[in-house]
């Protein structure tokens, strides 16, 4: 059975993001969703895409992980601040609600569309040659914006997250 | 059932653990990290099409989870700021108490 695998890495993404969303404490959160993105890196090697699964690994499981845990370090003042107080049950219900209305409209669409058959097609071969031969060929567009975009973003988030000289000397 | 529609239940109760986190939370950075969740089960959709997708040898699907994973990136970064600057006005990050804005 091909799906198994599939069906493992599902279980654990899915099961350790909703307990992520669900815990009181923040580190534990972000360690659990942390875990969470290396089952989507898993999923792309399946799937694959090993070039993604590697992106993914580097910047998800690399990058954001870090800075969010700066984040959570840099804005508490005692250990009591990692401790986030559980929401009112109807802002629960209605946050919920919305989501799994959401969940069984699509789950019903994508069953609805793709008939119960068990035909695997082939994976594609794309080599990390032809990603970087398209992505200097009729990418390059795409990839000069984004560079400019990562560069404004972070010079925006400097701005934005260094102290106003104003208010406060040091 | 077929690898693809698998992979695309898959990608929608990611989407729905992330939206449901992003609602029901009122922690500033679990709003953030429940909105990377989303952003993610879009790259699976992705994936999933480039995989089991009508046209082969082409890529489109991963080109576009490439650019994907560089948007999120600019995008988790400023949103952390974001986080320290209201920490830094009202030294705690609940959404709640952010209505300084509010008309």
């Amino acid at each position: 059975m091909t799906l198994l695998p599939l069906l493992i890495i599902m279980l654990l993404t899915l099961g350790s993001a909703a307990v992520a969303m669900m815990l009181r404490n923040l580190i534990h959160s972000a360690m659990l969703l942390i875990f969470s993105w290396a089952g989507i890196a898993a999923f792309f090697l399946w799937a694959g895409a090993e070039f993604v699964a590697f992106a993914q690994v580097l910047v998800y499981v690399g990058a954001v992980s870090m800075v969010v845990l700066f984040a959570v370090l840099l804005t508490r003042r005692s250990r009591a601040d990692l401790e986030v107080s559980p929401p009112a049950w109807k802002r629960i219900l209605l946050a919920v609600f919305p989501s799994v209305l959401v969940g069984s409209l699509l789950i019903g669409a994508v069953l609805g569309a793709f008939p119960p058959t068990t035909n695997s097609s082939p994976a594609p071969e794309l080599t990390v040659k032809q990603i970087g031969e398209s992505l200097m060929g009729p990418q390059t567009a795409a990839l000069l914006a984004i560079g400019v975009l990562l560069t404004v973003a972070l010079l925006g988030a400097i701005v934005i997250a260094s102290p106003e000289k104003s208010e406060d000397k040091p | 059932m077929s690898p693809l529609a698998l992979c695309l239940i898959f990608s929608s109760c990611l989407f729905c653990v992330g939206l449901a986190g992003a609602l029901a939370r009122g922690n500033a950075i679990l709003v953030l990290l429940g909105i990377e969740l989303m952003l993610n089960a879009a790259n699976v959709n992705f994936i999933a099409f480039w995989r089991y997708g009508p046209t082969h040898a082409s890529s489109t699907g991963v080109m576009f989870v490439i650019f994907a994973i560089a948007l999120a990136a600019a995008e988790t970064a400023v949103g952390l700021a974001l986080v320290i600057a209201v920490y830094r006005h009202q030294r705690n990050i609940r959404l709640q108490e952010a209505t300084k804005l509010k008309g």
